[in-house]
């Protein structure tokens, strides 16, 4: 154990949540894809990088490095981009390699979704070049010092801009009609598809919608950790167990999980003192042990198994 | 070119071994397993360190590797079988990265991203194994296939190869007709690393060093995708998919265009052979034998475990 003063303590936290809060972000798609197919779309986090890459073009073409007065308002625009382009290739992914498979044995889909994975991740080296890209700042990231916790402005735009994206995708599902179609699609799809439900469009839909706030992390972390054609493997794969840590088809159990899960990396590292190479063993332990206490996750219902 | 192609085929040995252990969880258990490659690597390092810092008998060491790798599968067995198929997949994917952090990070033993080198050649029953020897060394290596073929079919001929089918179809049937579902799928796991460990081992011997890199995630796949190709729980098809997948995978350099054809492209093909199969022939080329005597045809349920027929 490391003793850490107040301040020290707070700026980990502040970090922690950063971190998190992307998590959460990309949490979300596993969980809603997870909740009505009960699939677990490994491609996630390669749909994610092409978002990126999109964003990314999008931005320098307009913008180029320098910053300028309008360069934050063209960094929303290329999060706008991202979002379209992950949100369609989320959409034709799902029509080409899973949508056949709906009714095949529970191994197909999964090996389908591994084999997409690896297709975007090399395209995209094959396209973009395997070097990293550097995602330019659109704004001077010197970072604030308030009672000795310094805070990026980045890490402030990261905070808010989840923070949006998670309220209004609450909202969307707990009041909208379409949100209300989806949450039935997920208890019981054939029940929903009686009812008059369009079960293959709402699927659609939960694949956009996942694919494009999965964008929407990977261009906020880019500024930070450049772009590359497998930086959505870890990220996915982290934010695959903050999913299941707060119990994976559960909307609200993404979010804890993956602010949770955040946190917990950073203070593993820094006050616990695991060296910072082991830093993804912290993540995949908590699986593990989470998955051996209580395997619905915190927030997750427990489900027993029919036969 | 007659030396790449004598290379390849000692590869193609290793790689048969490989999925020959693979096609024990995911072929006969039904159970998503991504982290051969961590075994593989696990037994290539025992074997690489043994055979640099002590002078153990070749066989000894070829066995040990074994059973170092085959702990290491129990090992993550023990938390993780009980988990259902989505996140025993997401498990072993987290164990296979564990396993190549440790290999990188742990450099008084495994000497960190240098890996280890210089390992000395191996003597088999008198003869040297000089790399250089190819032919040997071909003979050498599928030898230890036709072993792992033999002794993989036996066994899964046996009681416990029933019981893993049997759990692959239905695990609460296979559990309510007393199959100890737990211990049958660690028992599958052990096994599957012991040969992993074995491969690992023959791959030390051969290159005479050993790498962290070699051991990553694509080559977990790569695995798969020659189970999944040959025929999922079919050893002949799996050793099948094995020479496919390898040959398809070199045949740029084998035609003498590797300069045209970008590094991606053996990935890429990789990527849509598991895509395509899954949708048009899940059962892979061959598939395997499915017992004929089911009175009234079924309906494969949404889901239901492996429901395919020839």
């Amino acid at each position: 154990m490391v003793h850490l003063s107040a301040a020290e303590l707070v700026q980990h936290l502040v970090n922690g949540l950063t971190l998190g809060a992307i998590y959460a972000l990309i949490a979300l798609g596993y969980t809603m894809v997870y909740g009505i197919l009960k699939f677990i779309n490994f491609a996630h986090g390669d749909i994610l990088m092409v978002g990126t890459y999109a964003g990314l073009y999008a931005y320098t073409a307009i913008q180029g490095s320098a910053v300028g007065p309008w360069s934050i308002a063209v960094f929303f625009l290329a999060i706008v981009v991202a979002m379209a382009a992950s949100g369609a290739l989320g959409f034709i992914v799902e029509r080409v390699a899973y949508r056949p498979l709906r009714r095949a044995p529970r191994l197909a889909p999964l090996l389908s979704a591994i084999g997409v994975s690896i297709i975007l991740m090399n395209s995209a080296a094959f396209l973009f070049g395997t070097k990293s890209k550097d995602f330019p700042y659109p704004f001077d990231n010197a970072p604030m010092i308030v009672k000795g916790v310094a805070v990026t402005p980045h890490q402030i735009m990261i905070l808010a801009v989840a923070l949006v994206m998670m309220v209004s995708l609450k909202l969307f599902i707990d009041r909208s009609r379409l949100g209300k179609a989806m949450r039935a699609t997920s208890l019981d799809m054939d029940v929903a598809r009686l009812m008059g439900i369009n079960v293959d469009s709402i699927i659609s839909l939960t694949f956009v919608i996942g694919s494009a706030l999965a964008a929407v992390a990977g261009v906020l972390i880019a500024l930070e950790y450049t772009v590359y054609p497998t930086m959505g493997t870890m990220a996915g794969l982290k934010a695959f167990i903050a999913a299941v840590v707060g119990g994976i088809g559960s909307i609200s159990g993404a979010m804890l999980g993956g602010i949770l899960l955040g946190v917990l990396e950073t203070f593993g590292v820094a006050v616990l003192g695991i060296p910072v190479g082991l830093k993804d063993t912290i993540a995949f332990s908590v699986l593990i042990i989470i998955l051996l206490v209580k395997p619905s996750g915190l927030l997750g219902r427990s489900e027993r198994e029919k036969v | 070119m007659i030396y790449f192609i004598l290379l390849l085929v000692i590869y193609i040995g290793i790689y048969a071994i490989l999925s020959l252990s693979l096609n024990i969880v995911t072929g006969y258990t039904g159970l998503l397993s991504l982290c051969q490659a961590a075994f593989f690597g696990i037994g290539a390092y025992t074997s690489a360190i043994l055979l640099t810092r002590t002078h153990i008998n070749f066989w000894w060491i070829l066995l040990l590797a074994g059973v170092v790798a085959s702990l290491a599968g129990i090992l993550i067995g023990l938390p993780t079988l009980r988990l259902k198929g989505d996140y025993l997949a997401i498990a072993t994917l987290g164990f296979g990265e564990i396993t190549r952090n440790v290999l990188l990070n742990w450099d008084s033993l495994t000497r960190g991203p240098l890996g280890i080198s210089g390992i000395p050649a191996v003597k088999v029953f008198g003869f040297t194994l000089d790399p250089m020897q190819k032919v040997e060394y071909v003979v050498f290596v599928w030898f230890f296939v036709l072993v792992t073929y033999v002794v993989l079919n036996r066994i899964m001929k046996s009681r416990v190869g029933r019981a893993l089918e049997a759990i692959r179809e239905d695990e609460v049937a296979a559990f309510s007709m007393g199959i100890n579902v737990t211990k049958y799928k660690m028992m599958a796991f052990g096994l599957s690393a012991f040969f992993g460990g074995i491969a690992g081992t023959l791959w030390t011997v051969y290159n005479q060093s050993v790498n962290p890199s070699s051991f990553d995630f694509l080559l977990s796949v790569m695995l798969l995708c020659m189970v999944v190709l040959g025929g999922m729980g079919n050893q002949l098809a799996v050793i099948l998919g094995a020479v496919l997948i390898e040959v398809a995978g070199e045949l740029p350099r084998l035609l003498g265009f590797s300069s045209i054809v970008p590094p991606q492209f053996k990935q890429i093909l990789f990527g849509l052979i598991l895509v395509v199969m899954m949708i048009y022939r899940p059962q892979g080329l061959i598939g395997r034998r499915v017992p004929k005597s089911r009175i009234v045809p079924r309906q494969s349920a949404p889901d239901s475990p492996t429901e395919v027929s020839p």
